[in-house]
């Protein structure tokens, strides 16, 4: 029987470790890739212009890849309701493949999809790489509801048996057994639109620092591992100035298009990590970055209402203010705090900022100054930022914003004061507000406060050049406290005097995180693997890294791994396993008494 | 009973709302719901006299005080009974008023219609209310216009509440000060009073002492601009039954402390102190020791909450001499220097939360705290330095009568001694229970 497949590329950006594409190209007879865009929707949709670039670039980059393996890149244009029934009959496809995508508007429309396949005969097979682990899977294990700290997250995830391997990248003899004829005119049909095609005017951005597709992607990761390999130094890095700049081993845009295989990244700062740290087992924390995207995937896989606070179960609802005049000035830059100003600018002008930067305008538009709900914020983000996953921005602006996840709401950063002990220097501030380039590093993050000769002096007249604050900190962070009270013991019922007492203990973090039992259950356990990852990982699974692991080379290491993995277990973490339980009998003890 | 009034309890809102009750607990709403229809039937054959219809009224009271208000109106449409109970006195002591502007606030509001029958049925039967009000002037006026129709009333508690930015202060103050004077001249009982970011004035003060003063209980006005320290003066020396007292610092003075620890004083119980800085570089008065030493005397429980709006050059009066602070909040970033005070001169202090700090570690300050104020039981650290072996040191010190410890994982500065993993494991040690640092996601 002839098998035409079809790969559809939507996330997952890239040839290696693309279990799906090589599903394609199993055994078939032609393969064609297809990205679907809309660019009638392009110009409408919230996404800024920056971040369609880099999806342009990722599809540039994907096509000139292909070409090398004498394939190419079908960027077709529609919505995929209405293309896919087309290119079923033009291409008499058999086979559909694609990326499992975990969110809830995207499983709304893959099931669509999928049923429109069957309809047509035709087959589907989709496969989870874009998460390390299958969300479901760790719902299952805590009790059939998502994880609501990142404690009892990463217990599970010690629990669960490592990820599978990546797989490698395409071949050219994979490709030359299922050559599709391209036609004349697929560049005038099938190719990459420009941004001007999506009604995007471009005055030639110089600015644009981060360049999307998977060869600039494997590229940064070469030098992350060598700043990591050099610097061997896997503790939490201590953040400077130069941290808040766009890095060019910064990856976190790569991982949201997929440009970069979150397993590949998650297998090469293992090995590196096992390579200079002598196969000691690597701790959790130095997946960090990797692992919350995990626990904001997991919370939001079953909540469509995860980006709203209405009708969202795990978001405390909290009487925000509307004000879009206000909103209007945190968005673009003219609040009138140079440290909130600088990254706003910054997030616009390159669609990349600190994480500690992300910390700062999100506290400052919600509970910490302006008091605008986080789902404002949450859409202006969606628009900038290179890496705004659904998920991930949701989840991280409810956490900022102390709307769910229960966190201390006394952690309020200062406008002024958290940037000045970041970059005292306040370079960061005169790169991106120039204005206020020539004032004194005492001034730069309060300019209001500066004498006037010395704002005359510095060529910036505060309320003239440059806006004055458009609130008064100490104020509305007394003011706001007292809401977040409100709202915060009226969940607790706690009526007392302490601030702290007020937010309620969740229950998951008061158990401990794991029994011993854990490994012995965590064996059979991984039997039930989750149904959409690959059914078996080929021999040469490891990435084509020249200095991986002797132990990531084993073949079928993926059995290997299961078995090994309990006396794996760092000496430490037994110890920290055990102590638990005995705090916890202490704590059972004292309960008993009273 | 007119069925237009319980009609007009039924607005579209209220459908909303029951839908989102029913998500809640589908008891709630199936209880009502089916005993509407169970109830109609027998009701339309008067050979069988329901049993329901003839429930003695104590314990449809009693039941319909476990129901929302939602619930209590669907079932006040099964019989003529039920509606009577509906209107009983008792179901109508308390009630929250939630007065929000669609264009400003994302919460719902109290429907218009049910206003006016409370106000119309109901105001007299009125005696803790409270008024949550969004940011907008229109829900403040609102607020008022309400306020000033409750003349039949006896109210015992009144909260006006902003749950966003404090919009009663954008009324003009004659407006607002009328409406609560209403309140104060025919409430005669009066126990409990928030009204924290208000417009209220000495002249209104005034009144309500001369009307309450014998049952006024707990009086809630931080950041009330227009009271001087002659007006609560006023409240101190005539109210000799309050307990709680919150109030801005330029309000608190010797002469309020003295009046509060007179004989004829009962004990106070909470004292909440906020210190706002209104422009940067503002002298603080001091307070005298003695006085402090008078209040302890007079109500050796009393709680002294007291939280810090400052800039860290204006911290030069506080914490001179002992403070019988209980509960010590810092808003903005206060120095070492005067963490180092707090260290010294708070015997009393129960939780500590510490918002932000310069570049230098805590450690001394820390240990010191841990060494005098023997009673610490909660501490909050956020954008702070402490090494770690410091860190472990204090938990060591105050071990399990430390109740709530949050810190920010970035505060501690791993060194020699700890690292951060262990340091997890260390500190739960000397708790006795399981004690992880506080973390944002790296994002």
């Amino acid at each position: 029987m002839v098998v035409n497949s079809v790969h559809w590329f939507r996330k997952g950006l890239r040839l290696h470790d693309n279990p799906a594409l090589q599903e394609a190209l199993n055994g078939a007879d032609t393969v064609r890739c297809v990205y679907i865009l809309d660019p009638w929707f392009a110009g409408s949709a919230n996404v800024g212009v920056n971040r369609w670039r880099f999806l342009l670039e990722s599809l540039e980059d994907l096509d000139t890849s292909l070409r090398k393996l004498n394939s190419r890149l079908f960027v077709v244009r529609g919505q995929p309701t209405d293309v896919f029934p087309r290119l079923f009959k033009e291409w008499n496809v058999t086979r559909l493949t694609f990326e499992y995508d975990s969110e809830p508007y995207g499983k709304e429309r893959d099931a669509a999809i999928i049923k429109m396949a069957q309809e047509y005969g035709v087959e589907t097979m989709v496969r989870n790489t874009h998460t390390l682990y299958s969300p479901d899977r760790i719902i299952e294990m805590n009790n059939h509801s998502p994880p609501l700290t990142f404690k009892r997250f990463q217990a599970i995830v010690n629990r669960l048996e490592l990820p599978r391997k990546p797989l490698p990248t395409i071949t050219q003899e994979q490709m030359a057994r299922c050559r599709t004829q391209i036609s004349e005119n697929h560049d005038e049909r099938y190719g990459v639109p420009s941004l001007e095609e999506l009604g995007f005017k471009t005055q030639g951005d110089s600015l644009h620092v981060w360049k999307g597709g998977e060869t600039e992607a494997m590229e940064r990761l070469n030098k992350h591992l060598d700043r990591k390999a050099w610097v061997a130094n896997f503790e939490r890095p201590r953040i400077t100035a130069q941290s808040l700049f766009a890095s060019p081993t910064g990856l976190s845009p790569y991982l949201r298009f997929g440009c970069l295989s979150c397993r590949v990244f998650y297998y090469n700062l293992r090995d590196l990590f096992m390579k200079l740290r002598r196969r000691s087992s690597p701790p959790l924390s130095l997946f960090g970055q990797l692992l919350w995207r995990e626990f904001f995937y997991t919370a939001g896989t079953n909540n469509p209402n995860f980006d709203h606070m209405e009708g969202n179960p795990i978001c405390v609802q909290i009487p925000w203010d509307h004000n879009p005049e206000a909103l209007a000035k945190w968005a673009e830059g003219r609040t009138g705090f140079p440290w909130i100003d600088a990254i706003m600018t910054q997030l616009r002008q390159e669609g990349w900022i600190h994480h500690l930067a992300r910390h700062a305008v999100a506290c400052f538009l919600t509970r910490g100054d302006l008091w605008i709900s986080w789902e404002s914020g949450m859409k202006v983000f969606e628009e900038l930022l290179l890496d705004a996953d659904w998920s991930v921005n949701a989840g991280s602006w409810m956490w900022l914003s102390c709307s769910a996840f229960f966190q201390q709401f006394f952690h309020c950063y200062c406008p002024v004061g958290f940037g000045r002990r970041t970059d005292p220097s306040g370079d960061y501030i005169r790169r991106y507000i120039p204005k206020l380039k020539d004032y004194p590093n005492r001034y730069i993050y309060e300019p209001w406060n500066a004498p006037e000769s010395v704002q005359k002096a510095a060529n910036c007249i505060v309320g003239v050049d440059y806006p004055k604050p458009m609130i008064n900190h100490a104020e509305s962070s007394r003011l706001n406290i007292e809401r977040m009270k409100q709202v915060y013991q009226q969940l607790s019922h706690y009526r007392g005097l302490s601030l702290l007492a007020s937010v309620p203990t969740i229950q998951e973090e008061a158990e401990p995180p794991m029994s011993d039992d854990s490994q012995a259950s965590s064996s059979t356990a991984g039997e039930a693997s989750s149904p959409i990852s690959a059914p078996s990982t080929p021999p040469n699974s490891d990435p084509s890294t020249p200095n991986s692991s002797p132990t990531a080379a084993a073949p079928g290491a993926h059995t290997h791994r299961k078995r090994v993995r309990p006396s794996e277990l760092p000496s430490k973490q037994k110890s920290k396993v055990k102590h638990t339980n005995q705090a916890k009998g202490v704590e059972q003890k004292t309960d008993d008494m009273q | 009973m007119s069925n237009t009034q319980n009609s007009s309890l039924r607005p579209p809102r209220m459908k909303r709302r029951l839908s989102r009750d029913c998500e809640d607990s589908t008891s709630s709403c199936e209880g009502p719901a089916d005993s509407y229809k169970r109830v109609r039937q027998p009701a339309e054959d008067p050979g069988d006299l329901s049993n329901w219809a003839r429930l003695p009224q104590e314990i449809l009271l009693h039941i319909f005080q476990y129901l929302p208000l939602l619930d209590r109106a669907f079932a006040s449409q099964v019989c003529r009974s039920w509606n009577q109970a509906f209107h009983m006195p008792e179901l109508w002591r308390c009630f929250e008023f939630e007065l929000n502007q669609p264009a400003s606030s994302y919460l719902k509001a109290t429907h218009p219609d049910l206003i006016k029958q409370i106000i119309k049925k109901h105001s007299n039967h009125l005696q803790y209310v409270s008024f949550k009000v969004d940011s907008s002037t229109e829900s403040a006026e609102a607020a008022c216009d309400i306020l000033s129709q409750l003349v039949n009333c006896s109210l015992k508690t009144l909260g006006l509440i902003s749950t966003a930015r404090p919009s009663f202060m954008e009324l003009p103050k004659s407006h607002f000060i009328s409406a609560l004077t209403v309140v104060f001249v025919n409430s005669k009982s009066l126990s409990s009073l928030k009204i924290d970011d208000t417009p209220v004035d000495d002249p209104s003060l005034k009144v309500l002492v001369a009307n309450n003063s014998d049952t006024l209980k707990l009086l809630k006005m931080s950041s009330c601009p227009h009271v001087s320290p002659a007006g609560i003066l006023c409240v101190a020396d005539q109210c000799h039954g309050l307990r709680e007292l919150a109030l801005n610092y330029h309000l608190l003075s010797d002469e309020l402390l003295l009046a509060l620890s007179s004989e004829k004083h009962v004990h106070l119980e909470h004292l909440r102190i906020d210190v706002v800085s209104e422009n940067p570089g503002q002298q603080f008065h001091t307070i005298k020791k003695s006085s402090w030493d008078a209040m302890v005397r007079h109500s050796p429980k009393f709680n002294l909450v007291m939280y810090f709006f400052l800039y860290e050059d204006e911290f030069g009066p506080f914490f001179r001499d002992e403070i019988p602070v209980t509960h010590l909040y810092f808003g903005r970033s206060v120095s070492k220097e005067v963490l180092g005070r707090v260290g010294m001169n708070c015997p009393r202090l129960v939780e500590l939360v510490v918002c932000a700090n310069g570049l230098r570690p805590l450690d001394e300050e820390l240990i010191r705290i841990a060494e005098r104020c023997q009673h610490l039981s909660a501490i909050g650290l956020g954008e702070c330095e402490v090494s770690c072996s410091a860190f472990v040191e204090f938990v060591k010190m105050c071990g399990r009568r430390l109740s709530q410890l949050s810190i920010m994982e970035e505060v501690l500065i791993p060194d020699h001694k700890y690292s951060l993993d262990e340091i997890h494991w260390e500190v739960s040690k000397h708790l006795g229970r399981v004690w992880f640092p506080d973390m944002m996601p790296t994002w």
